[in-house]
């Protein structure tokens, strides 16, 4: 698992580690079952506080991501919804609704906004 | 109930007529990694000093693990690890000798410890002090503090003059002490990344007067960068406590501003013809806005005691 933090960007570290590990698993590199690091070894490996990765993986247990199992570690989970579809949809549209408005404030044409949209898709997920 | 490892109580340090501690109220807990900020000559040193009962304080007290600073006997000591700043070295003595000179002063020494650290910094135990590298002199210093596996353990500015590589060694090996949840690590900086990485809570000491005393992440919460984009022509803003610093480009306003409270930020959102928008900020950018230099000061001393 490499994960590579960077500070002073404005991103808090737990942050980084949840969106870093995410897209891990959404680009299939950590896979259902796989084991994560443990909370110690990833903090001493990334130089950061253990407080910080746990708050990260505890984050991603509850996004239902991960797994956590008492006494063994993290591992990753099969992908369950922990948000009802309603939820879902509200914090998709929020995301959206912001990302438009970075885009409009650039003044980017649609047909760019589509674009850019697909071959991050394609690329990331 | 956590320990409280590390008190400070209306402590206060004159040297002369110049005040450079100023009644200064700290708690530090068991366990925790804790970063002490502040600007040069903001005082960090000398409290570091008064809580190792190295200098007498002008006013007020102190405890270090329940014992008055003044008071520390030699078993108090031996569970108290202290890295003075300099990374200072008897120049003729070798590695090997530094160490065993070192060992000498204490009961209990773990000898895989000391290797591991050297190990850890890449250094020849056979070399000469005085010829090492900056960052080889930090970790032979390193490893003779952390021998003798103290449960509190007090840096005076660890990163001074070190190379980023050194850095992230020394980093790992604070991680390593605080592998045991009873060691307590009090260290000041004026490396903000390390400090970010690192730290539970941090405290903010300016021209002696602690100004927060908190959570990273609660100081970071606080302290918060706000841009206004309007039509052009002077943006009047109304009344904003805890803004410390504004400025002013084309159609562009913007604000760093610290507890901003609700009835203000309702009120900036409310102008209108404005877009409100925010900044995330990292740790560096916020203590600068936070300590920089500004011309309302005296009105935010008193303001600001709010980050708790």
């Amino acid at each position: 698992m490499r994960l590579s933090i960077s500070t002073n960007t404005g991103e808090p570290i737990f942050r980084q580690i949840v969106g870093q590990v995410s897209r891990m698993v959404y680009r299939g590199q950590l896979r259902v079952g796989d084991e994560l690091s443990s909370v110690r070894v990833l903090a001493e490996e990334l130089g950061v506080n253990p407080n910080t990765v746990a708050r990260a993986y505890q984050e991603l247990v509850q996004g239902g991501l991960l797994e956590s199992r008492p006494g063994r570690g993290f591992f990753v989970g099969e992908r369950r919804n922990t948000f009802s579809d309603e939820e879902r949809a509200r914090r998709l549209d929020a995301a959206v609704e912001s990302f438009l408005q970075e885009a409009a404030f650039l003044g980017t044409p649609a047909s760019e906004i589509k674009a850019a949209l697909n071959s991050k898709l394609k690329s990331t997920l | 109930m956590a320990e409280t490892v590390i008190e400070t109580d209306g402590l206060t340090k004159f040297f002369g007529g110049r005040c450079v501690v100023d009644e200064l109220d700290l708690s530090i807990e068991r366990g925790s990694i804790f970063g002490f900020l502040g600007r040069n000559g903001a005082g960090k040193s000398t409290t570091i000093r008064l809580l190792l009962g190295l200098l007498e304080p002008t006013r007020g007290s102190s405890r270090m693990l329940g014992t008055d600073s003044r008071a520390l006997a030699p078993r108090d000591r031996a569970r108290i690890g202290y890295l003075p700043e300099g990374h200072h070295v008897y120049g003729w003595m070798s590695v090997e000798e530094c160490g065993r000179f070192q060992r000498s002063f204490y009961r209990h020494w773990n000898d895989d410890i000391f290797r591991a650290v050297l190990s850890h910094f890449r250094l020849d135990r056979r070399n000469k002090s005085g010829n090492l590298s900056r960052g080889q002199r930090a970790g032979l210093c390193l490893a003779m503090v952390l021998a003798p596996e103290p449960e509190l353990l007090v840096l005076d500015d660890p990163a001074l003059g070190l190379d980023p590589v050194a850095r992230r060694s020394l980093i790992q090996s604070m991680l390593f002490v605080t592998r045991k949840a009873d060691r307590t690590i009090l260290f000041s900086s004026h490396m903000l990344s390390d400090v970010e990485r690192v730290a539970d809570e941090i405290a903010v000491l300016d021209c002696g007067t602690l100004r927060a005393h908190c959570r990273l992440e609660t100081f970071r919460r606080q302290v918060r960068q706000i841009t206004l984009r309007h039509r052009g022509g002077t943006l009047e803003l109304p009344a904003l406590p805890g803004l410390l610093q504004t400025f002013r480009s084309e159609g562009e306003v913007s604000l760093t501003v610290a507890n901003l409270d609700p009835a203000s930020e309702e009120a900036l959102r409310a102008l209108p013809g404005v877009s409100f928008e925010e900044e995330p900020m990292g740790l560096e950018e916020a203590f600068i806005g936070y300590v920089g230099e500004r011309g309302e000061k005296s009105f935010f001393t008193t303001d600001l005691k709010g980050i708790k």
